[in-house]
This record gives C-alpha cells, structure tokens and sequence, in this order.
C-alpha cells in the first residue's frame, strides 16, 4: 500500500440500530436515575478515579444511548466509588447505585 | 378422686410428699412432652448445622475462646445480664426491661425453682426420662399430695417463691399484653407486625401463666401453695365445688405450652434458645461470612423482633420506608426472601444505629455488607493504574505527620485549610498525602460489596503511608478513619481523627483558643461515633471554644443525615427528608450553630439548617490565633 503520510480515520459513524433497548430499559427501571442525567459534567470533573484514568459517567450515560457499551463499560471500570459525584451533583442523581447498575447489566 | 386418695392413704413418708398418681404419669403431659422434645430434636440439629457452615478456622477460635479465663469470664457475664436481667433494655427504657426480664428471669427462676424443689422432696423424679423427669418438674403441683401436717419451713419458703415469681412473670405478661394495644405506654413509637408463628407463639405464651395459675390454684389444697395460688383456690372451691374441674385446666395448660414450643423455631421466641449461642459467637470474635450461614444464622435466629430497631432507624421518617428496617431485612432472610433480602439490604444507610441499640446485639449492617458482596463482588473493575508508580506522587514523611483529607473532604476545601492553619498553629510538621492525587481509602468499596476491588485500593494506600515513614496518620473524614482503624493494619503507625488531634493540643494547651459566647451543638457523625467509638473527644474539645447544648438524640444514638454512602439505593430526595429529620433534632435546643466533623454530614447538614453550620476544624480555626 501506498504509504501517503496520513490515513483514513476511523469511522465514527453511530449505528443506532444496534442500540440494546432491552437492556437500557432494564437499567432505567432499577435506577430511574440515569433519566435525570442532563450531561453537566461535574461528576467528570469531580471523579478521583479521573486523576489516573479516563473515567466518565457523563459520558458513559451518552455511550449507552448510542449503542457504544464497550467503550461506556470502560470508562466505568476505574471508579472506586467514592461518592463524590453523589455529591456534586446537580440533578441528585443516584450515581453509585447507577455505576453499579450499569455494571450489572451491561457487564455481564 | 378415690384413687388418689388411697394412694395418699398408702404411704405416708416422713417428708409428708406423696406421689397422688403411683407411676406419676397422666395423658394431659404428652402435649408438652411432644413439644419439648420436638424442640430439643430441632436445637440439636440447628446447633450442628451452625458449626458446620462455620470455616475450620472459626471452630478453632470458638473452642480455643471456650478456655481462655477471660472470654469465658465474658462469657458468663454477657449471657446473664443480656439473657436473664437484660441490662441493655433496662438502661435505655426502664419499663420495656422490666417487662422483658419479669418474662424471661422470672420464668428462669420459675423453671429452675421447679427443679430444686422436685430435687429436694421427690429426688426420684430427676433420675431419668423413664421416672418422667421430662415433665415431672413442670407439672410437679399435680402429681403431689402434701400431707398438711407435715408442713416444713423450706417447703412453705419453696411455695412462696414459686408464687412470687408467678406473680412477676404475671406482671410482665400484663405490660406485654398493654404494649400490644399501647406500644407508646412503653417507649416504642413502632413495634413489628407479628408474623402467623409469631402469633401463636405469643397467644400461647400469654396464656401460659395465667392458665398455670389456674392450674396450681385448683390444686392448691392438694399439693400446696402460698399466697396466690391458695386464695384462687379457695374462690374456685366456692364456684365450681367439684375439684374435677382441674383436669381440663392441667390439659390447656399443657396444650399451651406444648403449641408455644412447636412454634417457637418459627418464630421471634427462637431468640432465647439462641442468644447464648450467639454470645459465644461474638465473644469468641467471629465474623460474618455469609449472609445466611454460620455465624450470620445464629444472628438471624438471635433476632427477637422486638421492633427497637424500627423506631431508631434514620429511615423510619418516612412511613413508607418501615418496611427497610433490620428486624424486616433478618425475618426476609430467614425466609429466604430473595427480591426482599436484596431490596432491603441495598436500601440501608448502614449508619449501625440498630446495631448499637439492639438488644441482643444483632449486627445486622455487617450482614447487609456481606449480602451486598454476594450480588457486588464479582462487578468488573480494573484498577492497574494503581500498580503504575509515575502516576501516584509518593509523600515523604520520616517521622512528620502524614495527613490524609479522603475525597470528600476535597469537596469541602475549607476542612483541608482549617487542618492545615490548625497544624501550623500548633507548629507540627505534616505532609499532605492526597493533596493533587489521592486513591480512595476503600470504605465505599467495601460498603458497596465489592470487597476484592476494595483490598486493591487498600493495598496501593497502604503502600504509601508506610514507605512515607510517618508516624502518626491524621485523617480529617470518619469514613476513611472507619477503614484505616479496621483494614488497613498499619503496624507502627497512630491513625488519628482530627478531633482527637485537636482535643489532644487542647489539653496540652498548645493552642491559644478565644472563648466565645456561642452556643453549639455538636453532630456525631455515624462512622466517627459508632463506627470508632469517639463521641468524648470532640465533644470535651469544643467546651473550650463555647457552650455545648445537648441534643435529644446524641451519642450512639445520634441521627445519621442521610447523605452516608452505605445505602445503594436511597434517592436524593428520600435522603433530604432524613437530613431535615436530624437538623430538627438538632435544633431542639436552639443552638446558635450546628458543629459536625464529617465532610458528608457538613455538606448535608448546611442544606437543610437554618442555623450556621460549622465544620470542627474550621470553628477551632476560626477562634484560634493563627500566627504570631
């Protein structure tokens, strides 16, 4: 292959189809919570895990909703459940119970 | 009745008791016969099954705690003045302990007079199974004929005790039946919905005593009484005339005892056959293991469902959340409830207010944990970020004090300031161990079920503290100061609260404090008061600064504010109505400020006061003189 010093970036198409339906209304019934979430970020930019690893719940919610459960799943497993989010959180958002959740049903 | 008496007439003996029924054995014992043993057969089996779910590990230290003097001295002491005087209910409500122990000491006494007596007049009884020594004790007052004229001294002492404590177990008997229509009368808001064993366990309880009364009163002038017993003899005499009568009274009183024993493994009243067992248990320092098995069966079959823990759970502000109470969570786990055991076991705040104030001492948090590890442990995680050394700072601190905020007091910045003002003042030198990155102590983690992730984070922390060199850890947030004491096993190294810390420079007087005039009351966190056990030193330091009110729930029974990280599910709302349930509670006595020490309790209790809230480390900051 013709080497012309840039690539092809990866596609970044949103398959919606592929969004698990089933799955996002099981979360959705034993934490309601995740309904609330309104994207503010501060539990992103509160999160002790975050100092070390990518770590987002914010953006872990917005995965879910596009059928990316993978990379949502990553973005889950460094949290150490400290509950600061809980805390900052302007929308009283239940965040532990939901990282545990997602966890649950998503991470089998 | 013409049997009888010639079987009086036939032989006197000098003791002047004599058996009125020659093989001393009527139909109406086999009722209690059955249920005795029937209970008998179940405690055997129950107590092998206990020690066979307990680890290899745990049978040595329970049997190893059996010799050791001290723990069986403990030993001692716990089963009788938990089991038979109940110390812990008398101190916190005088008339619900005397209730309890009239039933439970005076029935002891009645049982064990029982056998004196049976072993002093009629020793042939106590031989063996065959000379009925199951019931002949129990049914003693029917199977004698005293001849009067041989009345003894220890014999009239015997009869009047046994009256006494009749009259004593009657009492309670009363209290209880009051508490079912009244429960307010005796100190509970709330008491448990009985469930159906429970309820024929108790009806027949109730109507024991009163029946056995009865009983002994029809047979008064045959075998004996005193002063109850004889003048309800006399009054049925009058009524009914034909001594006949009693048989159908001996056989209810039978009946009821022998249907209180076949449903007592079914029911709440499992707790007195339990009890002991589980203070063997605790005193040995066994832990819960499973949910359900070992050590957590003894806890859940020690439960009496006495309610207590109802009206002292945070939760309980809310009607909706009675259901959420430990006495539910045990009895959802002794059935085998599932849905239920989990609901509930998520719900809790784990703030150990029901652990602190039950009266046998069920820990039921700690079964809720291990429950929660059941449903949690096996969650993914992945925590190798932990392992890599560039990305965690490492504190230096040979021979310093090494302080740790924890990340919550990160989002109260004014906590860490007035630590750190208060270390300078005091001229102590610190290193900030979390001050850019900190990894979570673990107590979250640990609390959530996720034990295994937990010993991760442990781990890469207590790497640190020890290679940091310190020797004393300051730590400004009871819930890591909870995990530090327990888990961490720092061996050389003085984990300390900052409240200690500042009541320590307090009475070494290193602090130049101004008095004010301010009135305070002073909010016990849960992890830092039950959960370590510090309710004086903040409190004694803080009478320096100002005047300390009281509150009407303190101490171990302080109110938790509803923001702990215990419970799963809880949601935000539920959790402001219990923050606006403590600071009611706090304001009782109109304090001019609110002081708590706990970053989560700061942030919880200010959203809900209408009186400044004050952290402990920023009102002694605030009142000291900083520098010179």
């Amino acid at each position: 292959m013709i080497d012309f010093g840039f690539t092809v970036s990866p596609s970044s198409r949103l398959d919606l189809d592929k969004m698990d339906r089933t799955s996002f209304n099981a979360l959705a019934k034993i934490e309601p919570d995740v309904l609330k979430c309104m994207a503010c970020g501060s539990c992103t930019a509160s999160c002790t895990a975050a100092q070390f690893e990518p770590t987002s719940l914010r953006q872990a919610i917005l995965l879910l909703q596009r059928a990316q459960v993978e990379q949502a799943l990553n973005l889950l497993k460094g949290c150490m459940l400290c509950g600061k989010c809980t805390m900052v959180c302007p929308r009283g958002i239940n965040t532990r119970h939901l990282i545990i959740s997602i966890q649950k049903i998503y991470g089998k | 009745m013409k049997s009888i008496m010639i079987a009086a007439a036939q032989s006197v003996t000098p003791s002047g008791i004599i058996d009125r029924y020659p093989n001393s054995y009527n139909h109406f014992v086999l009722p209690f016969v059955i249920g005795i043993s029937f209970i008998i057969v179940y405690l055997l089996i129950g107590l092998i099954r206990v020690l066979y779910h307990l680890t290899g590990e745990d049978r040595m230290k329970l049997l190893k705690s059996l010799f050791i003097p001290k723990t069986a001295l403990k030993n001692i002491r716990d089963i009788f003045c938990d089991c038979l005087i109940h110390t812990k209910i008398w101190k916190r409500k005088p008339l619900l302990g005397y209730m309890h122990s009239a039933i439970a000491f005076g029935w002891f006494m009645l049982i064990v007079l029982g056998h004196l007596e049976v072993a002093l007049f009629a020793p042939r009884h106590l031989e063996g199974i065959t000379e009925g020594s199951l019931y002949y004790p129990i049914f003693y007052r029917f199977f004698i004929w005293m001849n009067p004229a041989h009345e003894t001294l220890r014999g009239t002492v015997f009869f009047f005790l046994m009256d006494f404590f009749l009259l004593y177990v009657l009492s309670g008997i009363a209290l209880a039946m009051f508490k079912r229509v009244r429960s307010i009368a005796l100190g509970m808001r709330h008491t448990t919905k009985p469930s159906l064993a429970d309820r024929v366990a108790l009806y027949s309880l109730w109507a024991i005593f009163p029946l056995r009364l009865l009983a002994e009163g029809f047979t008064a002038d045959l075998s004996g009484g005193s002063f109850l017993t004889k003048p309800v003899n006399w009054m049925f005499k009058a009524f009914f005339g034909n001594e006949l009568n009693f048989m159908p009274t001996w056989w209810a009183y039978s009946i009821c005892l022998g249907l209180f024993f076949l449903a007592m493994p079914f029911s709440r009243y499992m707790h007195i056959l339990t009890e002991p067992l589980l203070i063997l248990f605790r005193n040995a320092g066994l832990k819960v293991r499973k949910p359900r098995k070992g050590f957590a069966e003894a806890e859940i079959y020690a439960c009496s469902s006495c309610g207590l823990c109802i009206d002292a759970c945070p939760m309980n502000t809310q009607k909706k959340n009675l259901k959420y109470s430990s006495v539910y969570f045990i009895r959802f786990l002794r059935r085998h409830n599932n849905r239920k055991i989990n609901e509930i076991a998520d719900k809790c705040l784990m703030c150990g207010k029901c652990a602190a104030i039950c009266p046998v001492g069920v820990n039921s948090p700690e079964i809720r944990r291990v429950q929660r590890e059941t449903l949690n442990n096996n969650l993914k995680f992945d925590y190798s970020y932990l392992d890599s050394t560039s990305a965690i700072e490492k504190p230096k601190a040979n021979g310093k004090i090494l302080y740790f905020a924890g990340c919550m007091s990160h989002l109260t910045p004014k906590i860490i300031k007035s630590v750190e003002s208060i270390l300078k003042a005091s001229g102590n030198e610190y290193e900030f161990m979390d001050k850019d990155k900190g990894i979570c102590c673990g107590r979250p983690l640990m609390l959530s079920g996720k034990t295994e992730a937990a010993r991760k984070t442990i781990e890469a922390n207590r790497k640190l503290i020890e290679e940091s060199g310190c020797t004393t850890l300051l730590v400004s947030c009871p819930i890591c100061l909870k995990v530090f004491k327990e888990e961490y096993n720092l061996k050389g190294i003085r984990v300390i609260h900052y409240t200690q810390f500042v009541d320590n420079l307090v009475k070494e007087g290193r602090l130049s404090i101004s008095k004010t005039s301010m009135s305070m009351v002073y909010h016990d966190p849960c992890e830092l008061g039950r959960g370590c056990g510090i309710y004086d030193e903040p409190r004694h330091a803080l009478e320096s600064i100002g005047e300390l009110k009281k509150a009407p729930k303190e101490r171990d029974e302080s109110m938790c504010c509803g923001y702990s990280l215990g419970s799963l599910t809880l949601d935000d709302k539920d959790r402001g109505k219990i923050a606006e349930s403590a600071v009611e509670n706090l304001l009782t006595n109109k304090p001019d400020c609110i002081v708590t020490a706990c970053p989560m309790c700061y942030r919880a209790i200010r959203s809900k006061s209408t009186v400044p809230v004050k952290d402990f480390a920023e009102i002694f900051c605030d009142n000291i003189k900083l520098w010179d």
